[in-house]
């Protein structure tokens, strides 16, 4: 939902970053608006996933030049978990498993520990199993899996609603979906992409990164941005998406090695 | 990663505080003398001293073993003192309130109250400062039920009979060189009785405390349940820091009879040395368990998280028909810490079975060894065992091992032997980052669920205290 009189949660300029000495992302200019929902595409490669674990914090990748203000702080001043308590939220391609720590355990720390961070006082055992346990039915999950280890031989679409299920609890500011839609028959599809949409108001906004139309059917972009060599070469409305599905990558690419 | 993960394992040791004390101690080093005088100063009677002087003959024909995956400069057994008690105790305590003051102060600010008024609920405690016992909480309600539980040198006087029966039953004088050691100047340790079908009415425990920086601590601990018996026990160990390193050679003998059975936990928190590897205690001890009846049970659960050097392997003898032996074994080491440990589950009687669940976390430059023997005799028909080894490795300089060894004399058996090797890695922790856990509660949460198989199996009133004991090396563990 645009609004042009919204404030600004997310503002991203000229973002420079490497790994191990190679730079992946070239200079991205980027900014969302409360309300908004985002779609980042682009081709394997284009800087898309690094985009995402650069605003979260990952260690691997090395800022080298720009600016990350997020709700008028310097994000990349902050920790990786102060990142994540001030409102920052990635949902992971590929979720690790941490065997021996029950789901239930994992999601209270985490639970709490936004809360403390946000100088709230943490809730306890009791009060958390209702919360959870209501909050589990935006992604339709059993509650059984609450008590099994944190991913730990869960399918990938069980392990995606699991990602929704802690970004519901969590309640962030600025969801980041890096690829959610991957791997997820349609059925898992439409929970996730439910569930997301169940849990956006005008106050927070999202990005989702996609490689694919399919998703946005379902959640649909205010914007649509193309990821290409480490810069973003184009945004449009949710029709480009559409055009990029029939019409693939390289005219843009194209596009902007004329330009 | 390592640097947040070497913080969160490099807790400073909170117990390495000095008593100031005056002590009664022998002249250091070791010859048949030194053990006639520990002898004569407990007042024994002579078929100890008969024991104590077989069991130093033994030891000087023998030599320390040399198989273990540690390394440390030889001990010179002349430098030791090989009795120390503190003054007062000399004299034999009438109550609780005779124990001196200080002594008392010592054991509240490691969280152990001799107090009864203060006590942990229903846990009887023995305290065992330097080579004696100082006090036994609880042993008139737990004589109502007919169970002795004192020092072995009270034992030795009270019921001498018993203890003849059954010492160096299970652990032979001449074992190992730190039996036949510990078996000639032994100077303290617990003794429980249960007598024919009593399940034991609370939990009992006995505390270790090593205070003199020159002395070695040789306590024995000898538990026999008759039939139908059944009891919970814990240990728990600390010493102050010292530059010097003191050895700590314990025995502890346990005996199942029919249907009894016996769960034996020990928090093990000896000082480790400094984070340069200087000082701490050579922790050199021989546990062993015979399940001699049918459908015994004996099971043992540790918690090692200190000494610079640990040899030891609590183990079941599996002699009576259906009986059952169980491991459960958590060893943390850090800095320059060595740990040798494991158990042996010796299969003798039909259908026996045994569980080997073992969980090794090396952090620093330590080094974290596994060694285990399953044992399966020819006559042991319809054996079982199972075994899992999980070994952690936290940053990039320590080390684990695994020695399992498998040796099976009867076709019927069934014995299987799992392990893993895992390390924390830097997207777990960015997981959880991303999730507002700092990278301290991620790494206790990874540990404590690494092990939640084996802190399952500790006694519920233990728990907090191991918790705490725990908490010297990893920060708050989930819960």
């Amino acid at each position: 939902m645009i609004n042009e009189t919204a404030k600004t949660i997310l503002s991203v300029r000229n973002l420079h970053a490497s790994v191990d000495g190679t730079e992946i992302l070239k200079g991205v200019n980027f900014e969302v608006k409360a309300g908004e929902v985002h779609a980042i595409m682009g081709l394997n490669g284009s800087g898309k996933s690094t985009f995402s674990k650069v605003l979260a914090g990952h260690p691997d990748y090395e800022v080298t030049a720009g600016e990350v203000i997020f709700q008028g702080t310097d994000l990349l001043e902050l920790e990786p978990h102060e990142r994540a308590n001030s409102g920052v939220f990635l949902a992971f391609q590929y979720p690790l498993e941490i065997p021996g720590v029950s789901n239930r355990d994992f999601l209270r720390v985490a639970y709490n520990s936004h809360r403390k961070a946000n100088g709230e006082e943490e809730i306890d055992v009791f009060d958390f199993d209702d919360l959870v346990e209501e909050r589990s039915n935006v992604v339709k999950m059993d509650v059984s899996f609450l008590d099994r280890s944190v991913n730990e031989g869960f399918s990938g679409g069980e392990k995606k609603r699991n990602e929704i299920l802690q970004m519901a609890l969590l309640e962030p500011t600025l969801a980041i979906l890096d690829e959610t839609d991957s791997g997820l028959d349609i059925d898992a599809l439409k929970i996730v992409s439910n569930g997301v949409n169940q849990l956006s108001t005008p106050k927070n906004a999202s990005i989702l990164i996609t490689h694919y139309q399919r998703l946005l059917n379902y959640i649909v972009p205010d914007y649509v941005h193309v990821m290409a060599q480490g810069r973003i070469v184009k945004t449009g409305g949710k029709e480009l998406a559409q055009e990029l599905e029939s019409r693939g990558y390289d005219w843009i690419v194209a596009e902007e090695a004329v330009a | 990663m390592s640097s947040s993960v070497q913080s969160v394992v490099s807790q400073p040791y909170k117990y390495g505080f000095v008593t100031d004390i005056e002590a009664d101690s022998l002249p250091r080093g070791l010859s048949e003398d030194v053990v006639r005088a520990i002898s004569a100063k407990k007042e024994e009677p002579q078929f100890m001293l008969d024991f104590r002087l077989k069991a130093y003959r033994r030891w000087l024909e023998m030599e320390e073993p040399s198989w273990p995956n540690v390394k440390y400069p030889p001990i010179d057994y002349n430098e030791i003192v090989y009795y120390s008690a503190p003054k007062q105790a000399e004299s034999k305590l009438g109550s609780l309130d005779e124990v001196d003051p200080a002594l008392l102060d010592t054991f509240d600010k490691l969280g152990i109250s001799i107090n009864e008024q203060k006590r942990l609920a229903n846990v009887a405690v023995d305290v065992v400062f330097d080579s004696v016992s100082i006090a036994t909480t609880f042993k008139k309600d737990l004589a109502k039920h007919g169970v002795i539980f004192c020092s072995i040198s009270e034992a030795l006087k009270e019921h001498p009979e018993l203890v003849q029966k059954y010492l160096g039953t299970v652990v032979p004088v001449g074992d190992n060189y730190f039996t036949a050691l510990n078996s000639a100047v032994f100077s303290d340790g617990s003794f429980v009785y249960l007598p024919k079908g009593v399940k034991c009415p609370m939990d009992l425990s006995t505390y270790f405390r090593i205070n003199n920086g020159d002395s070695g601590q040789f306590e024995r601990t000898l538990i026999v349940a008759e039939e139908g018996s059944s009891v919970t026990y814990l240990e728990g160990c600390t010493a102050p820091m010292y530059d010097s390193n003191q050895l700590h050679a314990a025995v502890v003998e346990l005996v199942a009879l029919d249907n009894a059975e016996i769960k034996y936990s020990t928090v093990q928190n000896w000082f480790a040395g400094d984070e340069n590897g200087k000082g701490g205690i050579y922790n050199f001890v021989t546990k062993r368990g015979l399940c001699k009846g049918v459908n015994s049970k004996i099971s043992w659960t540790q918690v090692e998280t200190g000494s610079a050097i640990t040899w030891k392997y609590p183990s079941c003898v599996l002699a009576g028909d259906n009986s059952v032996g169980e491991f459960y074994s958590v060893a943390l080491t850090n800095n320059y810490q060595q740990a040798d440990t494991g158990t042996k589950m010796v299969h003798v009687g039909k259908n026996t079975r045994s569980t080997i669940i073992s969980k090794g976390i090396s952090a620093g430059k330590s080094k974290n060894s596994y060694r285990g023997l399953v044992k399966v005799n020819p006559k042991a028909e319809g054996a079982r065992n199972y075994s899992q080894c999980d070994s952690m490795l936290l940053g990039d300089t320590s080390n684990a091992n695994t020695f399992p060894y498998i040796q099976v004399q009867n076709s019927s058996a069934q014995v299987e032997h799992e392990a893993s090797t895992s390390k924390i890695g830097e997207d777990q922790l960015f997981y959880f980052a991303q999730r507002g856990i700092s990278p301290e509660d991620a790494v206790s949460m990874i540990i404590s669920g690494f092990c939640r198989d084996v802190f399952n199996e500790l006694p519920m009133e233990f728990a907090a205290e191991a918790d705490k004991l725990l908490s010297l090396k990893l920060e708050n563990s989930v819960g």
